[in-house]
């Protein structure tokens, strides 16, 4: 296929899923990174688990009922027929305890609906149920496997910067989804949360 | 299919789509905990004073972790959450999903609400550790730091937390009526809170109006001749209070543009390499909307904004400046103050210089502070929070505190849910040790209701909240808002018991 009827192809979609859509693009989001590009630009390989894209819906909506992102991840997944699938993938998380727990999600699942569907008890995570509104469902992944997901968005970064013990190498659970590359990676889930301004060293007083 | 019936089709799916995913969770919440719904008469009777993120995450964690203890919230208001409902802006609906997992604590078998009771006044501390086993303070910070100045007084100066209140619907602000027709707005304080008062000020209305504003801030704000707001802090760029999400909301609010002082950030680029992370993305955001050349998009968005917001930075409030007629705010008098010490803990010293701006709106958000709520309760007064070693109120056994009136008041919903944590799990600690006595029988609820009943005071349940929820839903949809607050505890409780 030429690049010229690629990107055509391309962009017609990203336009019929502006117009259909329950929740639209947020604006200052970076559509290329976006998990639901055609399979003809790539598909799965774009997707390699990053659905790093601030989930934003309308404000009225947002409102009337919060989504998470993974939920929407799935239906607007399910809504394109071609990346939706039953296919699991296996993931391991160290909990905070430092147990090891195996399980498994479906593909384009986020590592958040993970948590959720398979009753994982982690007490605390996702209190924004995956709107980028807390840190909450901060995770630490290995480098390789951080690499692997490609460019965090500003948004994603910026609730990053409120999480506790941040590394080189976290992220938030709720804005990584599933992919069939990410088979078998270990997710650490990190004691507690941090604010920057903690009340011990809120400044002195005049 | 017409488009309209297409939509309403996908809608509905949409809705039985988002649905199942939530009863995993309540199940998830419940199959751990919930199936115990007995409770002996020993088993371990909790108070949880105040129904805000730091009450409901306390009784989480208690009612998770134990199947045996039976909790119960007491709430000054009708209505519960705290300042989920009457801090957090109304454009953050986002933040207030975690009304979701308190709504589980509050239907949870062994956990039940009571708002409409202020403790201190309905019934007292004393009387609540009559009937628990043990009360857990979660009541907040219901006061707030005054600047201390002259002119405070001054018609057109309010205290952030009254100006929140007014536009969240906190039935003590509803007569606020602040004045919005000048067109200069100073707010002092660099904190979130000082950047919510901002963006309100500044929004355009389009956006506001399909939030759970009150009406009247709306229409208020529709009125505004505010057109500058300036945010004005002690120290240097490099001590905004802000984190960086807020203040990248203010870069991209729709309709504004950033108004600094270029050299008040002079030296700052220098300091980048040296900075901590999330203080480094913090301070290059800062500098991109304060000095450098805007791209070609952001400079048309400049050049069309209507309305500007900037920090100003090494300023301390003097005084409000009175009108001629002396009844208004006319301008604020600040003085320059210059750094001492390096880090976060930099410090302000004054230079001697003076500096007065022209301003008809002053609004103080220099934080909140919690106030004593009964005098059998230990209260540090420097310190504005209940004396307690990890949620342990000090000198006082079967005392325990837990969110902002344990800390102090800051910290975002995330800090104060694992300060919540960390008291329950003292408390269940001291259980386990033996140190907290649960061998003897209390009445909890049933004692206290007796009382209440006699004093006349008439407790709202959780369910009773929901028939003044349904009724703030229904009336938001006439409107295309989510919701309409009441404002006035005399109609919430009517409908509460219609
Ligand atoms: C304006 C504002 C905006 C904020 N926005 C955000 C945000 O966007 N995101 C975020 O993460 N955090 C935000 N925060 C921080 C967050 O609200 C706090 O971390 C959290 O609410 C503190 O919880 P708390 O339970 O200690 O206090 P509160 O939320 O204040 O709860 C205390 C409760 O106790 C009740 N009470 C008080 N006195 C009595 C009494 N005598 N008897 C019975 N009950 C009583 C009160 O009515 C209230 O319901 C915001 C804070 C403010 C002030
Ligand atoms: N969206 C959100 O996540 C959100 C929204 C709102 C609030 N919150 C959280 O709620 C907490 C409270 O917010 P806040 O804004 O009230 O408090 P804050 O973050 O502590 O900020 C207080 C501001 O007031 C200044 N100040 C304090 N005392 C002063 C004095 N005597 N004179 C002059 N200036 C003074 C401080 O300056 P110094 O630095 O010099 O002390 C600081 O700039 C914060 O933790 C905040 O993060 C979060
Ligand atoms: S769940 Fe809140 S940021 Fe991910």
């Amino acid at each position: 296929m030429s690049v010229a009827s690629a990107s055509i192809q391309f962009f017609t979609r990203l336009l019929r899923y502006r117009t259909k859509c329950a929740v639209p693009f947020h604006a200052a989001s970076r559509i290329l990174i976006s998990p639901y590009l055609p399979q003809v630009f790539g598909g799965n390989k774009v997707l390699l688990g990053t659905c790093a894209q601030p989930l934003r819906q309308s404000r009225q909506q947002m409102a009337h009922r919060q989504q998470s992102w993974g939920q929407i991840c799935r239906d607007r997944l399910a809504e394109t027929g071609s990346l939706r699938s039953e296919e699991k993938v296996t993931v391991y998380f160290i909990n905070r305890d430092g147990r090891k727990i195996t399980t498994s999600s479906a593909k384009g699942d986020s590592l958040l609906d993970l948590v959720v569907e398979q009753n994982l008890d982690i007490e605390g995570f996702g209190a924004c149920e995956g709107t980028l509104a807390c840190s909450t469902c901060h995770v630490i992944l290995d480098q390789k496997v951080y690499n692997q997901l490609g460019p965090i968005t500003d948004e994603e970064n910026d609730m990053l910067d409120l999480a506790f013990g941040l590394t080189d190498t976290s992220r938030l659970g709720c804005q990584v989804c599933l992919s069939r590359d990410l088979e078998g990676i270990t997710v650490r889930v990190p004691d507690g949360v941090n604010d920057m301004r903690r009340s011990d060293d809120a400044g002195p007083t005049l | 299919m017409s488009t309209h019936k297409a939509a309403l089709c996908k809608v509905q799916m949409l809705k039985l789509f988002l649905t199942s995913p939530r009863c995993v969770r309540i199940t998830r919440f419940h199959g751990v905990c919930g199936l115990s719904t007995s409770t002996p008469a020993s088993s371990p009777k909790v108070c949880i004073v105040g129904g805000g993120p730091a009450g409901f995450y306390t009784a989480q964690h208690l009612v998770k972790t134990r199947t045996d203890v039976q909790v119960d919230i007491y709430e000054r208001l009708p209505v519960p959450f705290g300042l989920v409902r009457f801090g957090v802006a109304p454009d953050h609906p986002e933040v207030k999903n975690v009304i979701n997992t308190f709504t589980q604590t509050a239907q949870h078998a062994r956990c039940s609400f009571h708002g409409n009771v202020r403790v201190g006044k309905d019934v007292t501390v004393e009387e609540l550790q009559e009937a628990y086993h043990a009360v857990v303070l979660s009541y907040g910070a219901e006061g707030n730091r005054t600047m201390g100045v002259p002119g405070e007084d001054l018609a057109g100066v309010y205290s952030a937390k009254d100006f929140v209140g007014w536009y969240n619907g906190l039935p003590r602000n509803r007569e606020l009526r602040p004045d919005l027709s000048c067109e200069t707005a100073v707010i002092l304080g660099q904190g979130n809170v000082a950047l919510d008062v901002a963006r309100m000020l500044l929004s355009p209305v389009d956006i506001l109006k399909k939030t759970d504003i009150t009406q009247h801030a709306l229409d208020a704000l529709a009125e505004s001749s505010v057109r500058r707001v300036l945010i004005v802090g002690r120290r240097g760029p490099l001590q905004v209070a802000c984190t960086i999400k807020e203040l990248r909301e203010m870069v991209n609010l729709p309709g504004t543009r950033p108004e600094m002082e270029a050299s008040e950030f002079e030296g700052i680029a220098e300091t980048l390499k040296s900075l901590v992370r999330p203080r480094k993305r913090l301070t290059e955001l800062l500098l991109k909307a304060a000095i450098e050349t805007p791209g070609e998009e952001e400079l048309e968005k400049r050049n069309r904004a209507e309305r500007a917001w900037g920090f100003r930075f090494l300023r301390r409030p003097l005084e409000v400046l009175p009108s001629t007629d002396l009844i208004r705010a006319a301008g604020i008098r600040l003085a320059v103050n210059r750094l001492e010490g390096d880090g976060e803990g930099v410090r302000a010293v004054a230079t001697g210089e003076v500096e007065d701006v022209e301003c008809g709106l002053v609004i103080s958000s220099i934080g909140y502070k919690s106030l004593p709520i009964d005098p059998a309760v230990p209260f540090d007064a420097r310190k504005a929070i209940i004396p307690n070693t990890m949620g342990r109120v000090q000198q006082t056994a079967g005392l325990y505190c837990s969110g902002w009136v344990k800390r102090g008041p800051t910290g975002v919903i995330a800090t104060t849910m694992n300060d919540s944590f960390d008291t329950a799990r003292t408390l269940l600690q001291d259980i386990g040790k033996g140190t907290l006595d649960v061998s003897t029988v209390k009445p909890g609820s049933q004692g206290v209701s007796a009382l209440l009943e006699k004093r006349g005071v008439k407790p709202v349940s959780f369910s009773d909240w929901e028939k003044i929820d349904s009724e703030e839903t229904r009336r938001g949809e006439t409107r295309g808002k989510p919701r309409e607050k009441m404002l006035d505890v005399g109609e919430m409780l009517q409908v509460a018991r219609a």
